[in-house]
């Protein structure tokens, strides 16, 4: 693509920013930059637009939204709250939806941006790790990306509480149990942030601060160094023909890729206002204003909090007092352990994976799924984990809609939430073998032709035929175990790597990853003859 | 007539006058209104008979589990299978046979509402085009109100209880809003949800929804000041019937009040709202990526 010039209308901008910046060489090289193409690498950018949609909407509420506990007596135009005692929080939240003009639409869109928000920064993780993308050189991308979706977590929160519901003034309750259950400063980090008794005058303007400010500020940072990162590092690309670590294919940045990623910036501002505009979500004015004394069945927090709701829900009740101090472990063990486990374990699994399989080089195409069983395996173990404790944390709304019984369905997370992790892990990898056995299939005798062949003597067989170039491409793309290095070489000198019990269990680690790899590779023309006229097909049960 | 002259003159006479004038009056008087006299009489002979057939209804579908002396039954173990009814009271078996929950069909964790059975369904619908189906409908439909009436008073007549309230204290335009509300939340959301939509309890029993228009506010007023089941009695000292009105007022308002923000999602909050956002948002998301990248542009499609 070198060889095009920019078009005129690129040229000329270009051509004036030169002039000033002196940065054209910088632009033109960059606007050609090419894009592989692949419906899953747009997941990342509804995260990316619904950000952009969150700070433009979050602006507009922010011109009415009065962070203040002082408590008012309503009169407005919800005639059912009206002579109702309310914090201004919840009174100007009511303002917005009922009597500011086009503030409910405001409101609806802001909440759906931030659900769509960590729904597709989910969704963009599940893909970087099963396709491998997190790789080396990548994972500094990675570890940035799950931090973000923390950081979301708390911004998501924080958000939800401003309005001073009964609903998320429970999740604050929740979140004050979570602060005191630490042990030691428990009870002082919870004044601290509450600035006295729960719930006291104070957290709703120090929950707007950081609502509004910190947290928006470190996750826009974030953004742009994981997109600069991103842009620096190119794109990882699905394995098709053309394709290499050395060179990437695709479209360049100007004109396709703009015009496709601007395009879907449109989408994804259409959907959310869509949902914005037609289905309701967190209708305060149904939930009431927040009053201590007050609960409601059905109290769930928005959908990623639902883990960590579902941990404390299935919790058996763990307590220990000593020497005048109480840790409680139903509070402190859901709340960390859980989460810590799915996002220290993402944080730590590229490096973990070098280690144990020795590769320590760069890869820019990604695996397919099938070709990496132990990481799929584990990555649906950690999903089954998160989803099944997602599932719990809704455990009421599903014995309401279900039918069953609320302690059945307690008893039913406490059990799946162990055994569910080990059996998706094992189920996971048999499938992914056996995809991979039917690739060396494909590979090796062909695929299927349809064609029935009679031999002289009357025996019949199917023709099978080489598939696809393409697919071959693609089914090639597998990249077979290497046999490990043996631990001691041919004088009994151990390899330095698997010294030591740290050695050793690298060693088996190393093997578990690799020893029941299927080879999926062509064979010699011979072979494929013989496979073809329908002998045995040895090379493909090995 | 020397005769009467000389009975005027006797000592008893006064007495005798008086006497038949007060007999005159009285006939008079009955002759007057002859239908109040024999109306009562008739009253009181119909309502031994609709007694009657309150006793006859309750033996032939309450008495099984309940005892034919509505004593309650017990198991071999004496556990309670069905308790007594003496003393429940009038608004206790109108809650429970007109929601449908009672004749139960068959023990468990909970009761559920049904459709009553058709001799107590007073929610059958009359509106037909024929008439005589809709005379059939409507005839129908009194029966049941009459064989309901009668069961209360059998039962109320067993052991005095609380009343069906009436039509004025259930009233949902004539209660406060706004205080019930805040009762509502203190009281009954934790429970039924945040608007009445319902939720679970432990062992399988459950808050029903009150969101239907089949909840109607005399049974909500009866659920309240009788508890049945799971539900906790909130008798006239806990929420006055003021009170209870402005509970009522809340949820049939709430429950009409159309959603300003779009299609409710079954108000029942985040989890609803968690699936639409995942389901519909990311869904038509990933289809318009799927979309736009199966897109080639023409001039590059050859390389």
């Amino acid at each position: 693509m070198s060889d095009t010039t920019a078009p005129k209308a690129i040229e000329g901008t270009l051509g004036f920013i030169d002039e000033r910046l002196g940065s054209t060489t910088f632009f033109r090289r960059n606007v050609k930059k090419v894009f592989p193409d692949h419906w899953s690498f747009m997941l990342g950018e509804i995260a990316l637009y619904s950000f952009v949609i969150l700070l433009l909407t979050g602006t507009f509420l922010t011109l009415w939204f009065n962070p203040s506990m002082k408590e008012v007596v309503y009169d407005g135009s919800y005639t059912k709250l009206q002579g109702v005692k309310m914090s201004e929080a919840y009174a100007s939240t009511l303002r917005i939806s009922f009597d500011v003009r086009g503030g409910l639409l405001m409101r609806q869109i802001h909440h759906w941006a931030a659900i769509l928000f960590m729904a597709s920064i989910l969704a963009h993780m599940l893909r970087v790790f099963f396709t491998g993308a997190y790789r080396k050189p990548r994972e500094l991308n990675w570890i940035i990306g799950i931090n973000m979706f923390m950081l979301g977590m708390l911004e998501g929160l924080f958000g939800y509480s401003l309005p001073d519901d009964l609903l998320s003034g429970t999740g604050l309750r929740i979140t004050q149990g979570v602060l005191e259950s630490i042990p030691l400063v428990g009870a002082y980090g919870y004044m601290f942030l509450f600035g006295g008794e729960f719930p006291g005058q104070d957290i709703i303007p120090r929950l707007y601060m950081l609502h509004i400010l910190l947290i928006p500020g470190l996750i826009l940072g974030l953004v742009t160094a994981h997109m600069m990162i991103m842009w620096h590092q190119k794109h990882t690309a699905m394995p098709v023909k053309n394709q290499t670590e050395k060179k990437v294919y695709g479209y360049p940045f100007y004109p396709v890729f703009m015009a496709k990623t601007g395009a879907y910036f449109l989408f994804v501002f259409g959907v959310v206002a869509l949902l914005g505009a037609f289905a309701q979500i967190n209708p305060i004015w149904l939930f009431g204003p927040y009053d201590p004394g007050a609960i409601s069945s059905g109290s769930q927090p928005d959908w990623y909090m639902g883990p960590l709701e579902g941990a404390l829900r299935i919790m058996p009740n763990w307590e220990i007092s000593a020497w005048g101090h109480t840790v409680s472990f139903n509070v402190l063990i859901p709340a960390a352990v859980p989460l810590g486990i799915i996002f220290g374990g993402a944080m730590a699994w590229p490096f973990i994976e070098a280690w144990v399989t020795g590769d320590k080089r760069q890869h820019h195409v990604n695996t397919r799924p099938r070709n990496a069983p132990v990481r799929t395996a584990t990555g649906m173990a950690a999903v089954t984990f998160y989803g099944l404790l997602w599932l719990a944390g809704a455990n009421d709304v599903l014995a309401e809609r279900f039918h069953v019984s609320l302690f059945a369905t307690t008893w039913f997370f406490r059990v799946t939430v162990i055994l569910g992790p080990i059996l998706a892990f094992i189920v996971t990898k048999r499938i992914c073998l056996g995809l991979q056995r039917k690739d060396a299939d494909v590979i090796g005798h062909g695929v299927e032709s349809g064609v029935i062949m009679m031999s002289p003597d009357g025996r019949f067989s199917e023709r099978h035929e080489a598939p696809r170039e393409e697919e071959k491409i693609v089914l090639l793309s597998k990249e077979n175990a290497r046999p490990e290095a043996p631990a001691r070489d041919a004088r009994g000198i151990p390899a330095p790597g698997a010294k030591g019990p740290i050695g050793h269990l690298r060693s088996r680690l190393n093997r578990a990853w690799t020893f029941d790899d299927v080879p999926v590779e062509e064979h010699g023309h011979g072979e494929h003859e013989a496979i073809e006229s329908g002998s045995d097909s040895e090379q493909v049960k090995r | 007539m020397k005769r009467i002259t000389a009975w005027r003159r006797r000592p008893w006479a006064g007495y005798a006058v008086v006497l038949a004038a007060l007999a005159a009056i009285g006939v008079v008087y009955a002759g007057f209104s002859p239908q109040t006299e024999r109306a009562e009489a008739k009253s009181s002979a119909q309502a031994a008979q609709d007694l009657k057939n309150g006793q006859e209804l309750f033996n032939k579908n309450c008495a099984s589990c309940h005892g034919l002396n509505a004593e309650g039954t017990k198991d071999a173990k004496g556990k309670p299978l069905a308790p007594s009814l003496i003393g429940v009271g009038a608004a206790s078996v109108d809650f429970q046979v007109s929601t449908g929950r009672m004749p139960a069909m068959n023990p468990g964790a909970q009761v559920p509402r049904k459709e009553p059975i058709p001799a107590f369904d007073t929610s059958i619908k009359t509106d037909y085009e024929d008439p005589k189906e809709r005379e059939h409908a409507e005839k129908q439909k009194a029966q049941a109100e009459k064989n309901l009436r009668d069961l209360r008073a059998y039962v109320q007549s067993l052991g005095l209880g609380p009343e069906v309230p009436p039509a004025s204290a259930v009233d949902p335009e004539g209660g406060d809003v706004a205080l019930g509300g805040k009762l509502f939340r203190t009281n009954c959301a934790q429970c039924h949800n945040f608007t009445g939509q319902g939720g679970a309890l432990t062992g399988g029993k459950y808050a029903p929804p009150l969101s239907g228009d089949d909840v109607t506010p005399t049974q909500m007023y009866e659920a309240m000041l009788t508890g049945p089941q799971a539900m906790p009695v909130f008798n006239d000292t806990t929420l006055t019937p003021k009170e209870k009105q402005a509970i009522i007022a809340y949820l049939v308002q709430t429950r009409e009040e159309p959603n300003p923000g779009g299609n409710g999602l079954g108000r029942i909050g985040p989890v609803s709202e968690g699936l639409a956002g995942w389901l519909i948002g990311i869904g038509l998301l990933v289809l318009a990526a799927m979309w736009i990248t199966a897109k080639k542009p023409k001039k590059l499609k050859k390389s």
